[in-house]
């Protein structure tokens, strides 16, 4: 049998697919709730650059948006093709808390979605924000409901098991509530702000480093920054919260985040060093004494169990789980300094005439995706060989499926990800380079035929008159 | 009185997936019949009577296959691992089509390309779905709780005409739906390819029809045995009768009729379907009630389904209300 074979396979698919989906939510949560923001401050002052902003971004979300759609459509049928007897044995826990992200997050988002996009001349401003305040909150339904599956299957609570072997609910609210969601929603709803944070700083500060003057790039450039200086240091908190419940409920994983071997008492915390599995122990390690001990115990001397207290096989890999905590971290540490930093410039009343501080945030972008692919490889990969956690391994999770049939959907989702998604991602860049003009229709230099870029036939004639009309509504 | 729950969620189910067949049909048929339209603003009008629903009509799907898992997961896990081809196709089909509806914009050389993807991905895609119905209706082997069957077990002769069915039936819903939305020439283009589509659509119903109770004794007497083919014989004749109206339809160059009859026949066609799987949800191996998950999964979501769908329904209303009318294409080229 090549049973282990498709196993590597279906999981790397797993991995690949729901990684590349992660990448869209992560920006859609945070720019949904920009753009409601953006909305929202419009039609309170009814100043023309939060209007410009808002067709500005709205054009960059719907393109995000939809590869979004397209990518979890494909994750909900994943868990059926790939892992049948997961989905058989779990699908009475998990399945209704998916049914009702279906129905109170995916339909709102969609139903309103299209009103958001093409409707504000057809319902007015004001319906117009409903519509786009239903977008946002059905991207965070969406992450509520998405993240208690997944925190169940880290955390299990609620359930009992029956005849047949599958797991059945004995209590909803322990089920959705169960210990690690309120830290895991807390962290990844925080993940998806900062995400956008940086993108939405980055672009501002593109174009300020062109034109230091340009009003809309000054306006969100400094929103960006607010954002940077009071949430991560938030989500660095939260980050700490969330793994001190996770040393509750999951010490091994823990114990590979940190790269602890051996259970000791005043264990020193490891910067850097190379996991060796084999040896059990870290090489080259550079490690500050104590301080181990003190993070995850609050005590000086506090007894930390290592990985070798765990039976090999029940033992995540180590290597991953180590390096991407690091990044993550790092990231989080690096996005704290550069809000640090525009408080500063701000103080000094620099902050629109600081080059260097542009160049910084236009580096550090892309960042907020790589922090967050990096914290769900820790999470997911430091649960093996699990999926649900110390009941169900991966291994007799999988579907009974040849491995050529694995292998080469795996091959087309890699070639049809990369070249579409690549695509969208070159599409999105070229947006983000034009700078934001007075009046924004949505209407890129380029493309001369599609004033609206991605409004329908008749709203069209009205988009000319728009900034005006609505400013007189508004005021 | 206790409530069958299972029997309750399969027609909810049920539901959901007609939901889907109609309204993704309509959005994928304007895919299919893409090619057939010529000249960008054409294509861009016949697009953009689309665009702000088709997530909406999307959804469904969403909703049909994760609640399949929530409530019947046996039934989700046997089905997807047996048409894992046919559903993979699907999905990559679906990516296609999906993010052409925003790429399409975004550049004027590389336009063509995403038209390709538009057309290409809706026609695979309804492909797939009709193949993926084919292969179930046929029947899945199983054994214990899994399929028993290899990674081609779904292509067979039968399985090939369901889907070409569908991609000509989907071609009639998008030919029909232009014919309601647009105008000028759009609409006359509409007219022409729907009066070819409508009767291929009627002579391929009528052979999977045919077909289906000759794939075994069970289909064979849910259809035939006396007296309930006095019942069930309502269907056909209700179709020949939506067929003519149809027909008619085009013939008058009534605008909402042709529509209205399409939409009435793939209702008829999915009844049909019902009458041949009922109690089975796996064909000839897995009722709908060996397949449910326990009640207190059941009933626990449906109390969501009993309160959010009818609010579901009356925001797609809403959004189908706010969008109502022709999509006019002068209007997009000042
Ligand atoms: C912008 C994104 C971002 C940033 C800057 C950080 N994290 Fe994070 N982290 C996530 C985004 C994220 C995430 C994507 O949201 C994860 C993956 C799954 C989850 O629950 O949250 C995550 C998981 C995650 C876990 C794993 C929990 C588990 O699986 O049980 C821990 C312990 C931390 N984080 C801790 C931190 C700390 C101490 C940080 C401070 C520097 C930090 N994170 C910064
Ligand atoms: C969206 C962000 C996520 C990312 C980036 C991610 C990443 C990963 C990775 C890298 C693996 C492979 C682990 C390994 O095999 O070593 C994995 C496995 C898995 N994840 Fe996630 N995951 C995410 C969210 C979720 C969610 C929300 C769920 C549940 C609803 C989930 C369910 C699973 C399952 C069932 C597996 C099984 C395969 C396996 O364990 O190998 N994941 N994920
Ligand atoms: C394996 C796990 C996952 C599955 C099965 C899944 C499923 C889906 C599906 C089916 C859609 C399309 C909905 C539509 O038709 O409109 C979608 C979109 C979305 N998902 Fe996921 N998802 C998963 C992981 C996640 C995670 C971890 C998050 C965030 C925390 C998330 C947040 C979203 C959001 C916000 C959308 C809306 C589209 C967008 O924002 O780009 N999903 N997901």
């Amino acid at each position: 049998m090549d049973s282990s074979d498709a196993l590597t396979l279906a999981r790397l698919q797993f991995a690949f697919t729901v990684s590349a989906h992660i990448i869209f939510p992560a920006f859609s949560i945070g720019l949904a709730s920009f753009l409601a923001v953006l909305n929202g401050l419009w039609l309170a002052t009814a100043r023309a650059v939060f209007l410009d902003l808002f067709n500005y971004w709205k054009k960059i979300f719907a393109v995000v948006f939809g590869m979004g759609v397209v990518s979890g459509i494909v994750m909900s049928y994943q868990f059926g093709t790939n892992w049948s007897v997961f989905s058989d044995k779990v699908g009475p826990v998990i399945g209704p808390l998916m049914g009702y992200e279906v129905l109170s997050a995916f339909f709102l988002e969609a139903g309103f979605l299209g009103v958001m996009l093409f409707g504000r001349e057809r319902v007015g401003p004001k319906l117009h924000l409903l519509a786009t305040l239903m977008v946002a909150l059905g991207t965070f339904m969406s992450a509520f409901w998405i993240l208690a599956v997944n925190s169940w299957m880290q955390t299990p609570a609620g359930y009992a098991m029956n005849d047949v072997g599958q797991f059945v609910v004995t209590d909803w609210w322990a089920v959705i509530f169960n210990p690690s969601l309120p830290y895991r929603l807390v962290h990844m709803v925080l993940a998806a702000y900062l995400t956008t944070a940086f993108v939405v700083g980055a672009v501002g500060a593109l174009h300020l480093l062109r034109n230091r003057t340009h009003a809309a790039a000054r306006v969100m450039f400094s929103m960006a920054m607010w954002m940077a200086a009071i949430v991560a240091p938030v989500q660095i908190m939260a980050g700490d919260f969330h793994g001190l419940n996770t040393l509750e409920h999951q010490p091994a994983k823990v114990a590979a985040m940190e790269g602890h071997f051996e259970t000791h008492a005043g264990v020193p915390l490891v910067l850097f060093g190379i996991p060796n599995a084999a040896a059990g122990r870290i090489d080259y390690r550079v490690a500050i004494p104590n301080l181990g001990s003190l993070i995850l115990t609050h005590e000086w001397d506090g007894v930390v169990r290592g990985l070798n207290e765990w039976p090999a096989d029940q033992r995540p890999p180590v290597g991953i789980v180590f390096w991407s905590f690091r990044v993550m971290v790092g990231i989080g540490f690096a996005m704290l300094g550069l809000g640090v930093w525009s408080l500063w410039m701000r103080y000094r009343r620099k902050l629109y005439d600081a080059p260097w501080l542009y160049r910084a945030a236009i580096l550090m972008g892309p960042s907020g995706f790589a922090a967050v692919l990096a914290g769900w490889m820790v999470t997911e990969v430091g649960r093996q060989p699990y999926t649900v956690y110390g009941l169900l391994t991966t291994a007799d999770s999988a579907s009974p499926i040849a491995a050529a049939a694995v292998a080469s959907s795996l091959i087309a989702f890699i070639v049809v990800y990369f070249a579409l998604f690549g695509s969208g991602t070159f599409y999105i860049l070229r947006l983000m380079n034009q700078p934001v003009h007075g009046h924004e229709t949505g209407l890129p230099p380029e493309q001369p035929i599609r004033a609206g870029g991605i409004m329908p036939g008749p709203v069209m004639a009205a988009t000319h008159v728009l900034p005006a009309t609505e400013q007189g509504a508004s005021s | 009185m206790t409530l069958d729950l299972p029997l309750i969620w399969a027609g909810l189910i049920a539901f959901a997936v007609l939901a889907y067949v109609v309204l993704d049909g309509f959005d994928l048929g304007v895919g299919i019949l893409f090619p057939l339209i010529r000249g960008e603003p054409h294509r861009d009008e016949a697009m953009n009577s689309v665009a702000p629903v088709w997530d909406g009509n999307e959804t469904w799907l969403v909703l049909g296959g994760g609640g399949l898992l929530a409530v019947f997961p046996l039934a989700y896990s046997i089905i997807m691992s047996a048409l894992y081809v046919p559903i993979i196709v699907m999905l990559l089909a679906l990516v296609f089509r999906g993010v052409a509806f925003e790429f399409r914009w975004k550049t004027q050389r590389g336009k063509f390309l995403w038209d390709w993807a538009f057309a290409g991905g809706s026609t695979l895609a309804a492909l797939a779905q009709g193949v993926a119905l084919g292969a179930l209706v046929q029947g899945i082997p199983v054994v214990g709780r899994a399929y028993a069957g290899g990674w081609w077990g779904w292509l067979t002769p039968f399985s090939i005409l369901t889907g070409v069915a569908l991609v000509i039936g989907y071609a009639l819903l998008g030919a029909t739906w232009l014919i309601l939305k647009t105008e000028g020439h759009v609409q006359r283009r509409a007219y022409d390819i729907a009066f070819w589509v409508a009767p291929a659509t009627l002579l391929l119903i009528g052979v999977v029809s045919l077909w289906t109770p000759l794939l075994n004794t069970i289909y064979m007497q849910r259809w035939f045995a006396w007296p309930q083919v006095l019942l069930v014989g309502v269907v056909p004749l209700a179709v020949l009768g939506t067929g003519y109206l149809l027909l008619r339809g085009l013939t008058e160059r009534r605008e909402a009729m042709p529509f209205l009859a399409s939409l009435l026949l793939f209702v008829l066609c999915f009844v049909g379907l019902g009458i041949s799987f009922f109690p089975h949800l796996v064909p000839n191996s897995v009722t709908i009630w060996e397949a449910a998950a326990p009640d207190n999964s059941l009933s626990f979501l449906l109390v969501g389904g009993v309160v959010l769908i009818p609010i579901i329904l009356a925001y797609t209303a809403y959004a189908y209300w706010v969008f109502r009318g022709k999509v006019n294409a002068a209007g997009g080229y000042h």
